[in-house]
């Protein structure tokens, strides 16, 4: 799960993270408010989005007056922000984050990631700060700094501090560089995150530490543990079709082609989908609708697919393990009868009661077009897709 | 022989009396397995399924002389009934649980290491169908009958892909030795590197399949041990030529999120080191049985 910036922000300065002074707004006078409380001569206008390069996409303004502040925000509030992270549909704005600007001496990349070739929580930081972390990995690889933490024991004091003097922060500055860290570990720890980003870490001309931007994303697994976070939870930012799916307890994600899928397990999803693209058809959707599914839940995977307009075909493909392939049948008849689907469907079932579940589907009176096996499945669903766009 | 398991083994349920737990138990015994009783807190000094109960695994195994174990306990207790496990001196566990947070698997990977390597616990999944050493035992909740007799090892991340290849070679006449589920989540237990090894070593298996997917190392560092260790053919699959980057394609670790992760890169990456690939799904059973027919 993604959280807002100044969510991540409030979250770490609990940890003892030094922040800019800030304010949330959800209206231009609300905005303009928070910079009087603010106080300063200038402030920065954030979009509150669920993505990265916002900067780059116009999100982040800075402002000089308060005339300026209540424009920018004018401006943004309602907009979409669109980044190669988003797709086409971008992002749409309702919050902003108003911030005090900050005179900076240099800009340090920080982040937290969970590492899979090591199984541990594992610090990266480099002296390149401002820049993504992809920009930094292809332009300056060299700068990377990185150390394993030892789950037992957590970040020593003396590994953040060789992390600090290896990014040449001053000495004077190192203690408060070390404990910032100590925090930053202390939050993804704590918390279940899998993910904290601070993007840029500046050092003021002042001599202080701050964390200017900051991404935190979480253990979706992990939520359970953790109330306070769950409730960070936006659901603005989410794609709608996902948004109902997780609400059903589906695995969902959209994508931009016109193939319809429903499937079972995560493995058998993407390999279906592979097999689409290789027959020439491109999946509108990954969906695994989990094991032991009931005729009500395949009826709602149904529901949910046909839910995305750019729907012109769906492919169902179950291997029952588990699951049962009559119960499956029984769930894709009542779809179809209840949801007058007025497109092709094409069905495969294998595995437990495949006779019984191929029995119901030729003894019922919807349209289904079977198939035997993976290869037939996805030739007959984007055969069905061409001969309609030929009609 | 075969890998993991065989008829032999003496199996522990964890979670044993709980609805899944009991129906995957009687499939188990159904077909063949040696389950020699079950672990369930509180219900110690019970019968199931004409099994003894036990509070703890230290009791369990201390009674029953059990060997390994398969775990059903739901996703905020399953860390600690695998630490158990491995504290109470099981040689092998299959986690079969979905769910479980990315950093409590980090503690148990941890704790595991507390002990000698000779009597570290093998933890295969979580998030995973087990192992099926078809004709001998079922350590997992696979259907058996997808499954015949045969000379193919079989590594992968996905249940009812696995059963997709398994009944291809089925209907193509070829057998399976061993196949082990190693799961779907971001950090797991034993790597497809780890089951590649022991093929390596297994005299009844003769090709290995190893069907992987997108996010993560493990791949990739499979395939380089095999170009280096490995005299057996290794066939290979990767699921996901569809999925965009950043996105959770229903496996926790079914992600792409830094370089060399994507279907289309780890293809690269074992070509390079000689793996022989499906190219498509739909064909595991023709190209396994090439590879056969070459070898013999």
């Amino acid at each position: 799960m993604d959280i807002h910036e100044y969510q991540a922000k409030s979250l770490l300065a609990e940890f003892g993270v030094p922040i800019p002074m800030g304010g949330l707004a959800y209206s231009p006078e609300q905005a303009t408010y928070r910079a009087t409380e603010i106080g300063g001569g200038g402030w920065v206008v954030k979009a509150q989005v669920h993505t990265g390069g916002r900067g780059k996409a116009g999100g982040i303004r800075m402002c000089s007056s308060e005339r300026e502040v209540w424009e920018a925000a004018d401006d943004l509030l309602g907009s979409r922000i669109v980044t190669d992270q988003t797709g086409d549909r971008g992002r749409g704005v309702f919050r902003l984050y108003i911030e005090q600007t900050v005179d900076i001496d240099r800009e340090i990349y920080l982040g937290f990631v969970l590492d899979r070739s090591t199984e541990r929580i594992m610090l990266v930081a480099s002296a390149a700060g401002g820049m993504e972390i992809e920009e930094i990995i292809d332009k300056s690889p060299e700068s990377l700094i990185r150390v394993v933490i030892e789950p037992a024991v957590g970040l020593q004091a003396f590994q953040a501090r060789e992390v600090a003097f290896a990014l040449g922060i001053d000495s004077g500055v190192v203690a408060e560089a070390s404990n910032l860290l100590v925090a930053c570990y202390r939050a993804f720890r704590e918390l279940d995150a899998t993910m904290v980003e601070i993007n840029p870490l500046v050092i003021t001309d002042a001599g202080r530490m701050l964390a200017l931007d900051a991404k935190m994303t979480f253990d979706d697994n992990a939520l359970f543990k953790h109330q306070k976070v769950s409730e960070l939870r936006d659901k603005s930012q989410e794609d709608p079709r996902e948004m109902r799916a997780n609400d059903r307890g589906l695995s969902y994600v959209g994508l931009d082609g016109d193939i319809g899928c429903i499937i079972n397990g995560a493995g058998l999803a993407m390999a279906t989908m592979d097999m689409i693209k290789h027959s020439g058809g491109k999946p509108a959707n990954f969906l695994d609708i989990g094991g032991g599914a009931s005729p009500e839940r395949v009826a709602k995977a149904f529901n949910l697919v046909r839910s995305d307009e750019s729907v012109r075909a769906i492919l169902v493909n179950i291997f029952a393990g588990i699951n049962r392939c009559d119960w499956v049948a029984e769930g894709v008849v009542k779809a179809m009868h209840e949801l007058d689907l007025q497109m092709p469907v094409v069905v495969r079932l294998s595995g437990t009661n495949v006779d019984e579940g191929r029995r119901i589907l030729a003894e019922s009176d919807v349209p289904v077009i079977t198939a035997d096996t993976l290869a037939e499945a996805a030739e007959k669903v984007v055969d069905a897709v061409n001969k309609a766009d030929a009609a | 022989m075969s890998i993991v398991v065989d008829g032999s083994t003496r199996v522990l349920v964890q979670g044993f009396t709980g609805r899944i737990g009991s129906f995957h138990a009687e499939e188990m015994i159904e077909y063949g397995t040696d389950i020699v009783g079950g672990v369930t807190p509180g219900r110690g000094g019970s019968t199931h399924l004409d099994r003894p109960v036990f509070d703890t695994v230290k009791d369990a195994v201390e009674a029953t002389g059990a060997q390994a174990s398969i775990v059903f306990v739901p996703p905020p207790f399953a860390a600690d009934a695998l630490m158990e496990a491995a504290d109470a001196g099981l040689r092998t566990a299959v986690c079969v649980t979905d769910g479980i947070p990315a950093q409590d698997m980090m503690t148990v990977k941890r704790y595991m290491r507390r002990y000698k390597a000779e009597r570290r616990m093998h933890l295969i999944g979580p998030n995973c169908a087990g192992v099926i050493s078809p004709g001998k035992a079922l350590l997992g909740i696979m259907p058996g009958h997808i499954y015949l007799q045969g000379e193919v090892g079989i590594i992968g991340r996905s249940g009812t892909l696995g059963y997709e290849a398994a009944s291809q070679l089925k209907a193509a006449g070829i057998g399976v030795s061993t196949s082990v589920g190693i799961g779907g989540d971001p950090i797991n237990g034993s790597s497809f590197k780890d089951h590649m090894a022991a093929f390596e070593q297994d005299p009844d298996t003769k090709v290995v399949v190893m069907i992987g997917e997108i996010g993560g190392p493990q791949e990739a560092e499979a395939a380089a041990f095999a170009k280096e260790h490995m005299y057996k053919p290794v066939i290979g699959y990767i699921a996901g030529l569809t999925a965009p980057k950043g996105r959770t394609m229903g496996h926790a670790g079914a992600i792409v999120s830094t370089v060399g992760e994507s279907a289309a890169e780890k293809v690269e990456i074992l070509k390079e080191c000689g793996v022989i690939i499906v190219e498509r799904p739909s064909e595991f059973g023709e190209v396994v049985g090439r590879v056969l027919n070459r070898a013999a």
